[in-house]
């Protein structure tokens, strides 16, 4: 019957001739083949000694910034925790005392704030929400672990150092 | 026999067992990297410089594991297969000639353990020993994939040895002689047996992957269909052994190939260099071009195991009996014409 779309090919299995079923050719064109790549160069980048250049919108581990005379910018207002999908930041408030002004910038500010890392998407929500720019996620790859708890991160780990004066 | 030359040969075995464990340790490195490199990758670079110690801690992660001896396993013949199998892979050294007589101070030192007459035969005695080790270790680990592997390795052991001893046969003819020491010193220069017996040459060494357990033939230990094949039970350094004697196997018969059919320590212009450099230094070059034959021998299995997958059971089996027995025997017959027509 005529193939409706004209595409179907009729197909030979042709017989092995003599090279081919003596297979030592075929074996000698394979060792050739893993010979060339034997010299090629690998492509492996040694990851903690090398690393690979991040994109410019690379999400990677959170900062809480600090102004422009080294204050913490956080006001601890809870939107970034609001955004958040994995529910993966929570923090608590906190009221600056007299002569606390040169560490932060708010009458209000994160007494303790705390990410998991392993909730943690790195969608970028959380920087979108902020409306004082305090955190970003523009840090390294968040490093392994041994243990759950070691991957809450607290302002120990997620405030930017202070400026030098 | 003098107390010295007992001291001699003494220690010339202490070396040359030395040798051939190093040797098969650093095969597992080598293996690996070389692997890494046919393969675009990088390979074990963490333990000491270029991974150079990788083998010792693998060695010491081996001694460290836990010894397992499964409840249903006969426990004596579960350690005597792993030692068995190591064993048989380290007497097999003792014939081959590593290079030429020394004299030192008017003294002949032999580099050779013991050049007993029927040299090959004492090989073919001890490679078919070895299959002991792995059969009857995988029987008594009481698992049928065990079972399997093991009784897959006893079969293709038997099949190849056939076809090997008919490709020695061939060589037979044309050195006249069953002693490897005999048989090197003939091929002085670059009268090299593969000249004379090529396709002999082809069969010995695919029958030689085939006795060493290799990659296309290492369906003992098949891991797609098998776990691990006859030593799925192993742990530890009776594992260890297993692996060890591998790798040690390889090494002889590759030792083997280098001697019988490219010449052992032989080199072109080999006169010429012992006349220019003494006694002592030419034949310990020698030595060193038999070793570089070697090791391009163990490099050559490896690079065959990164390329070619591996075999159907039946398959291997076709290739053993309808193929490289009747193409053994063909090569008997035509040596053996040739032979009367040239005498």
């Amino acid at each position: 019957m005529e193939s409706l779309s004209n595409k179907k090919k009729q197909l030979t299995v042709k017989p092995l001739n003599f090279l081919e079923r003596a297979y030592l050719p075929a074996i000698v064109s394979g060792l050739a083949i893993t010979m060339k790549h034997f010299f090629k160069k690998p492509v492996t980048i040694q990851y903690p000694e090398q690393k690979r250049e991040f994109s410019e919108n690379f999400r990677g581990m959170h900062s809480l910034k600090r102004d422009e005379n080294g204050a913490e910018r956080c006001t601890a207002c809870g939107l970034c925790a609001l955004s958040c999908p994995a529910e993966a930041i929570t923090m608590q408030a906190a009221e600056r005392q007299k002569g606390e002004e040169n560490l932060y910038r708010e009458e209000k500010y994160a007494a303790v704030y705390e990410i998991n890392m392993l909730r943690c998407i790195f969608c970028g929500l959380c920087e979108e929400a902020c409306p004082k720019e305090a955190i970003y996620l523009d840090g390294d790859i968040v490093p392994s672990d041994y243990l759950r708890k070691d991957f809450i991160y607290g302002k120990d780990k997620l405030v930017e150092a202070p400026l030098n004066q | 026999m003098e107390l010295a030359d007992i001291a001699i040969k003494f220690g010339l075995i202490i070396i040359i067992f030395l040798i051939s464990l190093v040797i098969a340790m650093y095969s597992t490195y080598a293996e690996r990297k070389i692997a890494a490199f046919f393969q675009d990758r990088v390979g074990p670079n963490r333990a000491g410089p270029w991974g150079i110690l990788q083998p010792l801690a693998d060695g010491g992660k081996m001694f460290l594991k836990e010894e397992i001896i499964p409840t249903n396993a006969t426990p004596f013949l579960f350690i005597v297969g792993p030692s068995l199998a190591i064993l048989t892979a380290c007497i097999g050294s003792a014939v081959i000639p590593w290079g030429q007589n020394m004299v030192i101070g008017g003294k002949v030192i032999p580099l050779q353990v013991t050049d007993i007459n029927v040299g090959i035969l004492y090989i073919f005695g001890v490679v078919s020993l070895g299959v002991y080790g792995v059969m009857i270790g995988g029987w008594a680990s009481n698992n049928k994939y065990s079972l399997l592997g093991a009784i897959r390795a006893a079969s293709q052991n038997i099949s190849y040895e056939i076809s090997m001893g008919l490709s020695i046969i061939a060589l037979l003819l044309v050195t006249g002689t069953l002693s490897l020491g005999e048989i090197a010193q003939q091929q002085h220069g670059w009268h090299w047996n593969v000249l004379y017996q090529p396709v002999g040459f082809i069969l010995f060494l695919v029958c030689a992957f085939a006795e060493t357990n290799r990659t296309p033939f290492d369906l003992p230990e098949c891991e797609t269909e098998l776990v691990g094949g006859y030593h799925t039970e192993y742990s530890s350094m009776k594992l260890g052994f297993y692996l060890f004697a591998e790798y040690i196997n390889m090494f002889i018969s590759s030792a083997v190939m280098a001697t019988l059919y490219f010449g052992g320590y032989n080199y072109p212009g080999m006169d010429w260099v012992a006349a220019h450099v003494g006694p002592i230094a030419g034949p310990l070059i020698g030595t060193a071009v038999f070793f570089a034959k070697i090791f391009l021998f163990i490099f050559f299995f490896m690079w065959v195991r990164w390329t070619i997958p591996r075999f159907r059971y039946d398959q291997l089996m076709d290739l053993g009996w309808k193929i490289l027995i009747p193409l053994a025997i063909a090569n008997i017959v035509v040596t053996g014409v040739v032979i009367t027509l040239l005498n």
